[in-house]
């Protein structure tokens, strides 16, 4: 049998279809992949029970002809999307613990589609950051990190009173480790289910995309993101960073994957008033490969200064690569492309520091005592919140507060208007939009914590979409000079995922992006 | 007319505006599914979204918007069809959330206006600034524990149209009325129960004064008068207060102050300095507000007759005085009742009726129109044995004291008892003879020219007849027979 991890999940359905194995040796085999790939940090919670008894339920589904859209494949689910009985962190102290009664409409989607949760993964606090250094459980390595496995002596090392007194009976034995060279990050938010699909222990991860969390990792780690357009997928369950922004959607190894699993993750919601009464199309019927005719536009303003010739080098290739199947380029003008991330790092945080009010010590999650009502609020989350999250919350504030409204604000919001308008102004003239995912490969774990503005530079290509409330795709599209990947965006018209996916498809057997994280190669 | 206040340095004049909070007629929340039935078990009427939990979102109850709308329309307000809800943050254990939503730039509910009816049957028009939807935070309870404060949720999530007046009214007595207006004609609509004991209805009270014609004075602001003799009490206190410290060279600081229900007077609660900035925005989880004006229409269609017009057709139709017409529409449940007494009958002897005898029995007891041991059928039923002189006026009291007894009709306890008018000439000659035959020396004394005597005679005869004689036959024949 072939390695079950490396398969796509169009494979994976497939085989199972054939009856060339099981949802649950396809899970076992991803739970062992879980296990080894603990060095990651991708994981907050393993759920392999539960995973090993949704794989039995998918496989008897099938037995029965009720196979759904995703049965009997094993995925991971980003910590922001509330699981029933299952605790759901959102990668904070504050909210350690916490088991909501109640599941995400969009994981509710897929558990009604057959897909197998693996277990819950690592991200940003409060997706709040752009590398997963955020994470009160620490950060995410990326499976690109260099490193070598080592032979060590597994029963000498191991300490403590208990090991003592069992030492007598045990004995040394060899195990193989992995020791990273270097670690870097997967980016973020979503850090932990890109380093999840990318190391091959899961078959694709759910993730939430505020201003580029499931587009910007995706680039980082190699693999395929597309965050829908804003109202596609239900919010309802999933822990509110910014509402307006926050949309959630799949992170695969494919562009059919991904087709396959927005397709069950998306559709109207009541309990969400900003979710859209649409009729969902078959994403996958859209992979036609065909875009002859199709215009593509080419944003002049997101030549940013500082940006690597390679990568520059590498949207040129892009661009090409439509142009051979039959797509004409066509330069358009984002004119407000300058002040979006000025206009987010205003929206979001002032959302953030609304939402994230119900995080007080009152009725869940994290209580720290204080002498009074006010000491408890400010102890709670003094120490429930890491240091990204409380910079946001009082940047927030501030934006908010009476006198400083009108002038960040109310401000950033008409902004956010022309920055719309921008995009439908450019659809005038293209069909879709591409541009480069980030303007840099992953950096290490460290580096740019000490300055935010830095960090946050990281999202300037993926931010005003998100303004916007636009679909976007990253592909990986090939290797940087460091031998880390790199990612291209394809951007569409709302609603329009479809013709999204069509040239994320194109894009992708262009570039036919196969190399193996080191990690990942190194285990065979 | 400026009503003036006479202070020791001259007059002043007081500036009155009323904020009324009053919670929405609706089975469940403004934003989500769960029950507002009144006086459950602390915390069992709560959803998720209710104890915002992390991940739950809002959904808009239509039914509440209708009931803010038909507000709307009952003050004769304007309609906005597009209104935006916003979020007014502010830390407190009782609201989970962290923040209330609420409409701040673009309510659902323009300007409009209340006619106040005032006591001496004089009116007086009240601008209505705005009216808007938000929702209510919970309970902190601080008595269960001597350091502890426990909180219900049960309310948190409730619906409430906030009605803003205009600082129109100038006597705590029009702030009364003003309440007194608004509560019949949300319960005219059925979109407010109006309950203040129960909380169901709650006031801010904002007062200042200042020199007739002057600038406007500073205001304060009591929060939460939960009655309208309390709402009378604390614009009375506070206008004492304030022309007391203005008197005496101070200044009024603007801030929010609380009614003490125990000791009567109004306490500093927070000043302008300490007063939260409740960094409104729009909230990100809703849609602007978006209404057609088909829907309004339909609403419109189906509003009650209302106070005012009420008022207007009694005077009209009835020819009832101003003063009736507005104590019998002040509740549609008593403006009910004196249309069906009235019905086929002599409007002014039912509203004497009504308003004498019944409301006076009922204050008696204490009892509200809607709990009146005597129907309205059964008031009009005695009505008619007046008109047709099967009883007396008199007679018809000891009937309705019955009826109010025993809820029974009344010609049934007339029947019971008896006491059917005696119209028979015959006995009523017999029974005149009997009393002037047994009073030969008053007879004399009348015929000497006592003549305040006869009402004597009279009493004698309704006395020999238990009162059932017909008192104009009585007359008639006494005065015939006294000539004699």
């Amino acid at each position: 049998m072939t390695d079950l991890t490396k398969l796509s999940m169009t494979e994976a359905l497939a085989g199972m279809a054939k009856g060339e194995f099981t949802s649950v040796e396809l899970t076992e085999a991803h739970v062992r992949a879980v296990e080894a790939s603990r060095p990651l940090n991708a994981f907050i919670t393993e759920t392999p029970d539960q995973a090993l008894a949704m794989a039995s339920r998918a496989d008897a589904a099938r037995a029965k002809g009720e196979a759904g859209s995703m049965n009997g494949l094993p995925i991971a689910v980003k910590d922001l999307f509330c699981t029933a009985g299952f605790q759901t962190t959102a990668g904070s102290h504050i909210l350690e613990g916490f088991k909501p009664p109640y599941e995400s409409t969009v994981t509710a989607n897929l558990w009604r589609d057959g897909a197998v949760m693996l277990g819950k993964v690592n991200l940003d606090e409060f997706a709040m950051g752009s590398s997963n250094m955020t994470s009160h459980f620490g950060p995410v390595v990326s499976p690109w990190s260099p490193g070598t496995l080592v032979q060590r002596d597994a029963g000498a090392e191991e300490g403590g009173f208990l090991s003592e007194l069992t030492a007598a009976v045990r004995q040394p034995h060899p195990v193989q480790e992995w020791q990273w060279t270097r670690k870097l990050v997967p980016g973020g938010s979503s850090g932990g289910s890109a380093a999840a699909v990318a190391a091959r222990c899961a078959m694709a991860a759910t993730g939430t995309d505020t201003g580029g969390s499931i587009r910007q990792p995706a680039s980082f780690v190699g693999i395929v993101g597309i965050k829908p357009t804003y109202g596609r997928c239900s919010r309802w369950g999933i822990v509110a960073f910014a509402s307006s922004l926050d949309q959630a959607g799949p992170m695969t190894r494919t562009v059919d994957d991904a087709a396959l699993m927005l397709g069950s993750m998306c559709g109207f919601d009541p309990k969400d008033s900003t979710s859209v009464d649409m009729a969902v199309p078959d994403f996958r019927a859209a992979l036609t490969g065909d875009i002859r005719g199709l215009k593509v536009g080419i944003p002049k303003e997101y030549r940013v200064d500082g940006m690597p010739a390679e990568i520059e080098k590498l949207w040129r290739q892009g661009i090409d690569w439509l142009k051979s199947a039959g797509a004409e380029p066509v330069e358009i003008s984002l004119p407000h492309t300058k002040y979006a991330l000025a206009t987010y790092y205003i929206v979001a945080p002032a959302e953030c520091s609304s939402n994230l009010a119900r995080y007080d010590g009152v009725r869940f999650g994290l209580r720290v005592e204080g002498k009074d009502l006010k000491e408890m609020y400010e102890n709670t989350r003094a120490e429930g919140f890491g240091e990204e999250v409380k910079r946001r919350i009082m940047i927030g504030t501030y934006v908010l507060s009476a006198g400083y409204y009108d002038a960040y604000y109310l401000k950033a919001q008409q902004v956010r208007t022309r920055i719309a308008q921008d995009f439908e102004e450019a659809y005038k003239l293209c069909d879709v939009i591409l541009t480069p995912t980030a303007p840099s490969t992953a950096f290490a774990i460290g580096e740019k914590m000490d300055d935010p503005i830095a960090m946050y530079l990281n999202d300037v290509f993926t931010v005003p979409a998100s303004l916007a409330g636009l679909p976007g795709i990253s592909v990986p599209a090939g290797l940087a000079s460091d031998g880390l990947p790199l990612g291209l965006q394809i951007l569409g018209r709302p609603f329009d995922e479809a013709t999204v996916l069509k040239v994320a498809g194109v894009l992708e057997q262009a570039a036919d992006f196969n190399t193996l994280p080191p990690f990942v190669a190194a285990r065979g | 007319m400026t009503k003036l206040i006479q202070g020791e340095t001259g007059d002043w004049e007081v500036v009155i505006g009323l904020e009324v909070h009053a919670q929405i007629i609706s089975n469940a929340k403004l934003f989500s599914g769960a029950s507002t039935l009144f006086g459950s078990e602390p915390n069992t009427q709560v959803s998720f979204v209710d104890a915002a939990f992390p991940g739950m979102l809002p959904v808009i109850n239509e039914v509440c918007v209708e009931q803010a709308v038909r507000t709307g329309l009952g003050l004769k307000a304007q309609i906005n069809l597009y209104s935006v809800f916003d979020r007014k943050n502010y830390f407190y254990a009782d609201l989970p959330s962290g923040y209330q939503i609420s409409q701040f730039q673009q309510p659902v509910v323009g300007k409009g206006e209340i006619v106040l009816d005032m006591p001496d049957g004089s009116s007086r028009t009240v601008g209505v600034t705005r009216l808007h939807l938000e929702m209510d935070a919970g309970k902190s309870v601080h008595d269960l524990h001597p350091s502890r404060t426990y909180v219900d949720l049960n309310r948190s999530g409730v619906a409430l149209m906030e009605i803003v007046s205009e600082p129109d009214m100038r006597t705590s007595e029009e702030a009364a009325a003003y309440v007194r207006k608004l509560r019949a004609i949300l319960r005219y609509l059925g979109t407010c129960d109006g309950n203040m004991e129960e909380g169901s209805m709650r006031c801010d009270v904002n007062v200042s004064v200042r020199r007739p014609g002057g600038p406007l004075g500073t205001r304060t602001e009591t929060k939460n008068v939960n009655s309208i003799r309390y709402v009378q009490m604390a614009i009375d206190y506070e206008v004492q207060r304030q022309i007391e410290v203005l008197e005496g060279g101070g200044s009024i600081v603007q801030e929010t102050r609380l009614w003490d229900t125990t000791k009567f007077v109004t306490r500093s609660m927070r000043s302008k300095e300490e007063a939260h900035d409740y960094r409104y925005f729009p909230d990100p989880d809703l849609l602007p507000l978006e209404l057609e004006q088909s829907w309004v229409d339909a609403i419109k269609a189906t509003l009650p007759e209302l106070p005012d017009d009420k008022k207007a057709r009694f005077i009209a139709d009835y020819k009832l005085s101003a003063y009736d017409a507005g104590v019998l529409v002040a509740e549609r449940a008593s403006a009910d009742f004196y249309e069906t007494v009235a019905k086929g009958r002599d409007p002014k002897l039912a509203a004497n009726w009504t308003m004498g005898e019944l409301f006076g029995a009922l204050n008696k007891q204490g009892k509200g129109i809607e709990q009146s041991p005597v129907s309205a059928e059964n008031l009009g039923g005695l009505i008619d044995l007046i008109s047709d002189n099967t009883i007396s006026g008199r007679i018809a009291k000891d009937v309705f004291a019955e009826m109010v007894e025993t809820g029974k009709p009344a010609a049934l306890i007339v029947e019971e008892k008896g006491l059917r008018q005696v119209t028979d000439t015959g006995a009523i000659d017999t029974a005149i003879e009997g009393v002037l035959a047994a009073n030969p020396d008053k007879v004399a004394e009348f015929k000497g020219g006592k003549e305040k005597l006869f009402g004597f005679f009279v009493g004698q005869v309704m006395k020999q007849t238990q009162g059932k004689a017909n008192p104009a036959l009585v007359n008639e024949i006494l005065t015939r027979k006294l000539k004699d």
